[in-house]
């Protein structure tokens, strides 16, 4: 009966009628949302920033997954407004062999160096990203979508990040590192 | 009785898409949700992102700084949200530049994610501003003369809820990992703002 009710209510939600659509927009979100995980070597690299933003603990845990939305959306708008960046390939492949090495090695530089370290390879990321939105789409939306998706990548990083309490976890962080940087060097090879 | 209401499901099921496929009346403008100029205005907000997350942002800034600032901005801004309205209404159709909104996402979503100590003045002055400026924008662009009113009563409505739901959520946020993450969906704001500003500058917004 529950389940009746349930499917009377979702049925009589009323319809939207669109006399003025505004095109693309889900369809911008949807895009923006899937960029940033349909390519491994991102993917990569953002876990990473997660992972060792949980080795290193606070504040880096939640300074380095702050800085680099930001920092990559600037990278990204510097490749909109068509400021060139070469070796873009190259410094996403470099920040994947890098960030796995300091997982690997659990790496404890100052936290404005490895602020800097992130921020930098934040732009390589946000550069690639920034001129793909496909024609008729919402660029907000896309925007949204995008920023989210980076956003959870370093969720699933961080939480991840969480068994380096225990003695087994660390050893195991360590092995996800050197499985990072191990794609890092897949790319950098591809990319020559 | 349970297998009685399951034999009972298909048909319920029938009339009730059957119904449900009928569309709805469609309108200038604002779309069309069936019921009400009101509900429509308040579905406008909902749907537009480029006002629900300004407004979303100014509530998360409201609960981190506390209580009298969330009361401020709960009074002030759908306050200013209707003056600015009513006075769009007046004037002729306007649409926020891309590059409006990028600045707006960048100030607002910056305050966030810097955890900025604004004064309570400061703080009322800006909810003033984002109120009137989009309210402006919105009664503007209603383009309903009959029942423009109604929506933006409707969307007024939107505000309020969105910005007390949003800032008493943050304002009872105790644990310093839920502070961070308020700021950190800041960070979000600041970053999508970046983004919609390249848009902007190369022109596909």
């Amino acid at each position: 009966m529950r389940w009746t009710g349930t499917l009377i209510t979702m049925l009589l939600w009323a319809q939207v009628a669109f006399a003025h659509p505004q095109a693309g927009e889900a369809k911008g979100f949807l895009t923006g949302f899937r960029h940033p995980i349909s390519g491994l070597d991102h993917v990569l690299a953002m876990v990473a920033v997660g992972l060792w933003g949980a080795q290193l603990g606070s504040p880096a845990i939640w300074l380095l997954p702050v800085a680099f939305p930001m920092v990559m959306a600037f990278g990204g708008m510097l490749g909109l407004m068509g400021i060139p960046l070469p070796g873009v390939e190259y410094g996403i492949a470099a920040s994947a062999i890098l960030l796995g090495m300091a997982v690997l090695f659990e790496v404890r530089p100052p936290l404005a160096l490895a602020a800097v370290l992130v921020g930098v390879f934040a732009i390589f990321h946000g550069h690639a990203h920034g001129t793909e939105l496909p024609p008729g789409e919402s660029g907000m939306l896309y925007s949204i979508g995008f920023v989210i998706a980076t956003g959870c990548l370093h969720g699933v990083g961080i939480s991840i990040g969480v068994i380096h309490r225990w003695m087994w976890g660390q050893r195991m962080l360590r092995v996800a590192g050197a499985l990072v940087a191990a794609g890092g060097v897949f790319f950098m090879w591809k990319a020559f | 009785m349970k297998a009685e209401s399951k034999s009972r499901l298909p048909i319920y099921a029938i009339v009730v898409f059957t119904i449900a496929m009928c569309p709805a009346v469609a309108e200038a403008h604002l779309n069309s949700t069936g019921m009400g100029p009101v509900y429509d205005g308040l579905m406008h907000f909902l749907m537009s992102p480029e006002d629900l997350i300004p407004v979303f942002a100014l509530a998360l800034l409201a609960g981190l700084r506390g209580a009298a600032y969330g009361r401020r901005a709960l009074l002030v801004l759908p306050t200013a949200w209707l003056i600015g309205g009513l006075a769009g209404l007046a004037a002729t159709a306007v649409n926020a530049t891309g590059v409006s909104t990028a600045i707006t996402f960048l100030l607002l979503g910056g305050l966030v994610a810097l955890d900025v100590k604004l004064s309570l003045r400061a703080s009322t002055a800006l909810a003033a501003l984002l109120g009137l400026y989009h309210g402006y924008l919105n009664g503007a662009g209603m383009g309903l003369p009959g029942s423009a009113s109604l929506a933006l009563l409707g969307l007024v409505f939107a505000v309020f809820i969105l910005v007390s739901l949003t800032a008493a959520l943050v304002v009872q946020l105790q644990a310093a990992w839920a502070r961070i993450a308020v700021r950190v969906v800041g960070s979000w704001i600041v970053a999508s703002g970046l983004l919609m500003l390249g848009w902007s500058l190369h022109g596909k917004l």
